[in-house]
């Protein structure tokens, strides 16, 4: 196994110092290498850990693969990405989850750690057979029926405590189904000028605020996806102040973007939850600083052409954000580094039960890292995309950051910015 | 010239005068024995029909031929859309036809500005989805002047299912840029959350119609559909017609000189009374043939006009 001597790198923004990548591990002291990195400038985060991430296969492997998906996250400076269920068929078994698993290790560049359908084909009536998935060989943890909420309150309870038994998680799309009918964007202002179905915050905001109930009535864990409104940051922060055992996460775009951006019309602006206010987004910001939402989470969702390339009402929400995700996240926090190891890395592999991922770049722990050139600006360009799709709203913008190197157990998987294979 | 008609807020003060002035002009054409200009001869405009609209679809097709355009009428039903062309390579395949103009009808909003970036014609929105519809509010606008000799600081209460209405969108926006004081009345869970900061800060809101009647210029009503009421907006056809239909006894109350507007098809009965749209006050016919007009003036300044 080759070793590799990182010189003169900043761990989170320190002062400069060589760092020994020897037999998957960093390694005590300097020494010699066999290969040695100039890190001058370079920033060395612990790896990059994403619990929502959208890589289609099996199914749409036209829009996304496994493979293709764990490249564009390695070149996003990830080590770990979590694979929601939302596939076709449904990752709502044993064997597509362990088909996702093995396919994760066969590509080799992140841990692909596959989601468990929370219900069947993810109907929202019968429960998926989660406790053989939490005991395949993916060692499922995480239940989301992402893209649909769980609806119903009295299966979501009992899927919040039957999980208990593994020490399970559900991660909730929350979005009441009535309240959101044919809705196109957020509900307001813009929705009315555009004419566009209004998809209103207090969809949202009302499941969570009855799943933090749940979870506080069955002592079990609940993880929030993707919260995306003010009135939610303020439920999550009565709740976390009560002690229910939630986390939440919030997405790149829905921490930069708002809702102005359809007046396009270009779909490349929908998704779900919709981009929301100016007034969300700073609340938003204002909670990932706080704590009172615990992680970035990309949902990553890849879409063929034909899904975009088409009337606003007809295409499928969601944008791709692997390759991204630090860079948006650098331009709206700044070079915090220790709260982007926190929010990005550590409490992300907390909240999964991840072991080796997440941990302090320190003697003995597994070299999961990544290294990023904060001083490097990058113009999107969505044709240079490792993804197979290419819906990032981010083409033309400038972002500041460069993902220079990414290690997996001290194999590199990115290096000089390019993906290894 | 602006090259696109999308929206009524495309239009400013000076350029929906100018339509209206030369739809002015077009309407006395219509008077003549031979009612063609030779304006657009040679050009080419596709009415591109996604949903079934006969009164706009033809109201587009005379205004095109009366300007000596070659007319194609493209309709959804019976074309390559059903068997699943997308929007995009239909319009790949009109731009190859040398389409100078697309009139769009659509049931998706922001449609036409989809269109708009695939083909170098200009388009034109014949409606799209619950968005808006401007040529309807050009001519609603041209029937105003033409009954009350002005638009500016004009009274007009706009009724119905606002929530819905690409009529009233457009409506409110070119109203308000004309200078008209704009009211927009129905029932809360038909009213468009923020409707006046979205569309234009000095409209009105009001839940009460009889309120209104005694102090309008112009009492637009808009048609409601009676599936609305499955999605419960309300409770029953009855409860809508007695509380913001209009009928005879609130026309009563309207000023003399007011005139009452439908962008038709009407639910008679529904939102507005048979006696009421038959009345001396009613336009909608008159609406139907300034349609004609206020589309020539479009098409004749978007391809053929230097003006």
């Amino acid at each position: 196994m080759t070793s590799y001597l990182l010189k003169g790198v900043s761990v989170l923004g320190g002062s400069p110092t060589d760092l020994l990548i020897k037999d998957g591990v960093i390694a005590s002291g300097a020494g010699k290498a066999d290969e040695t990195i100039d890190a001058t400038g370079l920033v060395a985060l612990p790896g990059l850990v994403d619990l929502h991430t959208h890589l289609r296969e099996p199914g749409r492997e036209d829009a996304e693969t496994v493979e293709t998906g764990s490249r564009a996250a390695a070149l996003g400076g990830y080590t770990a990405v979590f694979a929601m269920a939302n596939t076709s068929p449904v990752a709502d078994t044993a064997g597509v989850v362990e088909q996702v698993w093995r396919l994760g290790r066969e590509a080799g560049l992140v841990d692909v750690q596959p989601i468990g359908a929370v219900t069947v084909g993810l109907a929202g009536k019968q429960m998926a057979e989660l406790g053989a998935m939490a005991t395949s060989a993916a060692n499922v943890r995480i239940f989301s029926d992402d893209g649909h909420c769980v609806a119903d309150p009295r299966l979501m309870r009992r899927a919040l405590e039957y999980v208990k038994a593994f020490d399970g998680i559900i991660a909730q799309h929350a979005e009441e189904p009535r309240l959101t009918e044919g809705a196109q964007m957020h509900e307001g202002e813009v929705s009315t000028r555009l004419g566009l179905t209004g998809w209103p915050a207090v969809a949202e905001e009302a499941i969570i605020a009855r799943d933090v109930l749940l979870a506080e009535h069955v002592g079990s864990r609940l993880h929030v996806c993707h919260v995306s409104t003010a009135g939610s940051v303020e439920v999550l922060r009565q709740a976390k102040a009560r002690g229910v055992r939630v986390t939440a996460e919030v997405t790149p775009h829905h921490l930069l973007l708002t809702d102005e951006l359809a007046a396009s019309y270009d779909p490349v602006y929908k998704v779900n939850p919709p981009l929301r206010t100016a007034k969300d987004v700073e609340a938003l910001r204002q909670a990932l600083i706080e704590g009172v939402i615990d992680i970035v989470a990309t949902d990553h969702a890849p879409h063929a052409v034909e899904d975009k390339e088409c009337e606003w009402a007809y295409a499928r929400p969601g944008m791709v954000g692997l390759e991204t995700a630090l860079p948006v996240v650098l331009s709206v926090l700044g070079e915090q580094w220790e709260l982007i190891a926190e929010r990005m890395s550590r409490a992300p592999a907390r909240i999964a039960g991840l072991t080796g991922h997440g941990t302090d770049l320190s003697p003995g722990s597994p070299a999961n890292l990544t290294l990023v050139d904060p001083a490097a600006r990058r113009v999107v360009d969505p044709a240079e995309l490792a993804s197979r799709s290419r819906n990032t709203p981010y083409a033309g913008t400038t972002l500041p950051g460069r993902i220079v190197a990414t290690f997996l157990r001290g194999e590199p998987t990115v290096l000089d910015g390019k993906a290894v294979k | 010239m602006i090259k696109h008609l999308k929206s009524a807020a495309d239009l400013d003060a000076a350029t929906a005068t100018l339509i209206l002035d030369t739809a002015g002009e077009m309407a006395a054409l219509a008077g003549r024995e031979v009612k063609k200009l030779p304006t657009l001869r040679g050009r080419t405009v596709v009415n591109l029909f996604y949903e079934d609209s006969t009164r706009t679809r033809i109201s587009f097709e005379a205004a095109a031929k009366r300007l000596s355009a070659d007319v194609i009428n493209f309709s959804a039903k019976g074309s390559s859309v059903s068997k699943g062309e997308s929007l995009k390579d239909t319009a790949l395949t009109l731009q190859a036809m040398g389409a100078d103009a697309v009139v769009i009808r659509h049931p998706a909003s922001g449609a036409p500005h989809r269109l708009a970036s695939w083909v170098d014609g200009s388009v034109i929105n014949a409606g799209d989805g619950t968005h808006e519809h401007p040529t309807q509010a050009l001519l609603d606008a041209y029937t105003m002047r033409s009954r009350l000799g002005k638009i500016e600081g004009l009274k007009v209460a706009i009724v119905g299912d606002v929530l819905h209405s690409r009529v009233a969108r457009s409506n409110v926006l070119l109203l308000t840029t004309l200078g008209a004081h704009v009211t927009v009345v129905g029932p809360p869970t038909l009213i468009p959350l923020d409707v006046a900061a979205a569309l234009a800060p000095g409209i009105k809101v009001t839940y009460d119609l009889d309120s209104v009647l005694a102090d309008s210029d112009v009492v637009m009503m808009l048609r409601v559909q009676t599936e609305r009421m499955q999605d419960s907006y309300f409770p029953s056809a009855r409860e809508y017609s007695r509380r913001y239909g209009l009928d005879a006894p609130r026309m009563r109350k309207l000023p003399e000189h007011a005139i009452v507007m439908h962008p038709g098809p009407m639910n008679r009965g529904m939102e507005i009374a048979p006696e009421v749209a038959d009345s001396s006050r009613s336009t909608i016919v008159e609406q139907v043939a300034n349609g004609v007009s206020a589309r020539m003036a479009v098409l004749y300044l978007l391809l053929g006009g230097k003006a």
